[in-house]
């Protein structure tokens, strides 16, 4: 049990075309630019280089783009806890396998038909053998993420844990994602979580 | 840290609408699992377990219209139900609400249904569920693929522990869907006979439908014959996502991190209650997870022979069944075993037995490369 400060320690947000890194433009493109040449272009804006992201799906992809934007040169513990939220949990995936129940059904589909698999994904980057959840909630509810932060860190089932909101549903996409350590000069708390979140939604 | 306590519950299945029925069903080695027509195979079908949905309306009807509520929502309500009704003391406005699901409504999304499609929104299911009873508190809904139920237990009892709040009514349930039973078959996961989980000749998952709920609670309410949840730990195998790990690592980290937790050790288990879905891959996993911890001796079972795989009920049944198996002192047979068919010499339960048994340990793991493992324990006179 510790109850030593917590921080927020970096932050990212991916929405309307834009990356923000801690509130600061890191790539804005066109806004009439489609969701599949966004993703493609922060890839390479990001200098990712990881093979198997074009085989994920959307919701996937923008995880592991907002994942590698935070922790790209970090040295996490094995031990680093993902809690990720949403509204519309893999619903944009589920409407491709309903509409394909018809014709041929593929499995490279149907696996990203759970939202976890975004856990997994980002559990196989950074080699994270750590605690996973996936909460669904019909708003970005820092309370519930705080207080969840909280109850792996005290209860020593994680050192750090990346948290956040990321929601897909029609293409239109809605990210947020921090890295919480002892490390940093945000306190953790639902206030600020709640702030930042907003701010990234101005 | 409080402890925490699995208090009274239900499951709505196949087998019967109590815990009760459904614990009769195991012990004269009933299944649900029935063959069900679908042109999508080349045997022209598929067994699974699946509720009859008149009988389900009949019994609903008793308690609200069941044209207002989705065959899922059916299942749940009535499994909460069960569990208020024998604890009519609880404040519902300072209880959890905790749902798990994989896919909730998702047979919603096929233009046939006359519900609309906000249905299939796993926070709306959760609201319908809170409206009904009128829970004070914003519900939690718990998404993780097949550990999702056992999750939710695991998640309620942290909060608990800390203090977030006292009481929590975890409730689990999934639906054989068109939807999910076209992808298993896409990945030819689909047995073309009952499942046989850990069995030589095993082909694959059965698929099933259930829903089930708990109380967990900081308080007990038996001396002696409470269950306790000692302890709980989840690991994400960090390998792949449709595959299991061919070293049963994530399994193998949270069966040792909920050992570590409870300061007990592997041989101290009576019995051990694994996922077991009868795919090649997932069982050999568990199997060799089970080996580097030590657990060969453990007595072992699959429910899935009786469910078929209710995926994110599964894990929340089997936890209800294992409680279960602990107040009885019953080991209940693994349905449908035939020989031994992983590389590890794990101890299969073959036939019914009565001894004492006082530590038990529940995993699961599913996609996404999530694991869970969780031990319980019957308390002594205190």
């Amino acid at each position: 049990m510790s109850r030593e400060s917590v921080y927020i320690t970096d932050f990212v947000s991916l929405k309307n075309n834009q990356i923000k890194h801690q509130q600061k433009l890191l790539y804005k493109a066109d806004s009439f630019l489609e969701l599949k040449s966004f993703l493609k272009e922060s890839y390479k804006v990001i200098g990712l280089n990881y093979p198997k992201f074009h085989k994920m799906d959307d919701l996937c992809k923008l995880g592991l783009l907002a994942s590698e934007v935070i922790l790209k040169e970090k040295e996490l513990k094995t031990d680093t806890a993902i809690v990720l939220s949403n509204a519309s949990s893999s619903l944009q995936t589920d409407y491709k396998h309903q509409n394909s129940l018809q014709q041929h059904v593929s499995p490279a589909v149907f696996v990203y038909t759970l939202p976890n698999i975004i856990l997994g994904e980002i559990s196989i980057k950074y080699s994270l053998k750590s605690e996973n959840v996936f909460f669904i909630e019909e708003t970005f509810n820092a309370k519930l993420l705080n207080d969840y932060a909280q109850v792996l860190l005290q209860s020593g089932k994680a050192s750090s844990v990346v948290c956040g909101w990321i929601n897909l549903i029609n293409d239109e996409y809605d990210v947020f994602l921090c890295l919480i350590s002892r490390k940093g000069e945000i306190p953790l708390s639902v206030e600020n979580l709640e702030q930042l979140y907003l701010f990234e939604n101005e | 840290m409080k402890k925490t306590y699995l208090l009274e519950d239900a499951i709505i299945s196949p087998l019967g609408f109590t815990t009760e029925e459904n614990i009769e069903a195991i012990i004269q080695l009933r299944s649900a699992l029935r063959f069900h027509e679908n042109k999508r195979f080349p045997s022209q079908g598929y067994y699974a377990g699946i509720i009859d949905a008149d009988h389900l309306n009949s019994v609903f009807s008793e308690m609200a219209s069941p044209n207002n509520f989705t065959k899922l929502e059916q299942m749940m309500l009535l499994a909460v139900k069960q569990v208020l009704d024998k604890n009519l003391q609880l404040d519902l406005s300072k209880t959890a609400l905790i749902i798990s699901t994989t896919k909730g409504n998702i047979n919603l999304l096929n233009e046939a249904s006359n519900f609309p499609k906000e249905r299939v929104l796993l926070h709306h299911l959760a609201n319908i569920i809170k409206d009904f009873f009128g829970f004070g508190m914003k519900p939690m809904v718990i998404s993780n693929a097949c550990i999702s139920g056992g999750l939710a237990v695991a998640v309620a009892k942290r909060f608990i522990g800390l203090g977030n709040f006292e009481h929590a009514i975890v409730v689990a349930g999934d639906l054989v869907s068109e939807f999910v039973v076209s992808g298993f078959q896409s990945f030819q996961a689909i047995s073309n006979a009952p499942c046989k989980p850990f069995s030589m000749n095993r082909k694959g998952i059965s698929l099933g439908e259930a829903a089930g709920a708990v109380l967990v609670s900081s308080k007990s309410d038996k001396d002696p014959g409470n269950i306790q949840i000692l302890s709980e730990a989840s690991a994400n195998d960090a390998n792949h996502i449709s595959g299991p790990s061919r070293t049963g690592e994530g399994l193998f980290l949270s069966i040792q991190q909920a050992l570590k937790e409870a300061n007990v050790h592997a041989g101290q288990i009576d019995y051990l209650s694994a996922h077991g879905t009868a795919t090649s891959f997932n069982d050999e996993m568990e199997a060799i997870a089970f080996g580097r911890a030590n657990l060969l001796d453990s007595p072992v079972n699959s429910f899935k022979g009786y469910y078929g795989h209710t995926l994110g009920a599964s894990a929340l049944i089997e936890t209800i069944l294992t409680k279960h198996s602990l107040l009885n002192n019953e080991l209940y047979m693994s349905l449908n075993f035939d020989e031994l068919g992983v590389s590890q010499k794990i101890n299969i339960i073959k036939q019914f037995e009565k001894r004492p048994l006082n530590l038990a340990l529940k995993t699961a793991s599913g996609f996404g490369g999530c694991n869970l493992a969780m031990l319980l324990k019957k308390e002594d006179h205190e």
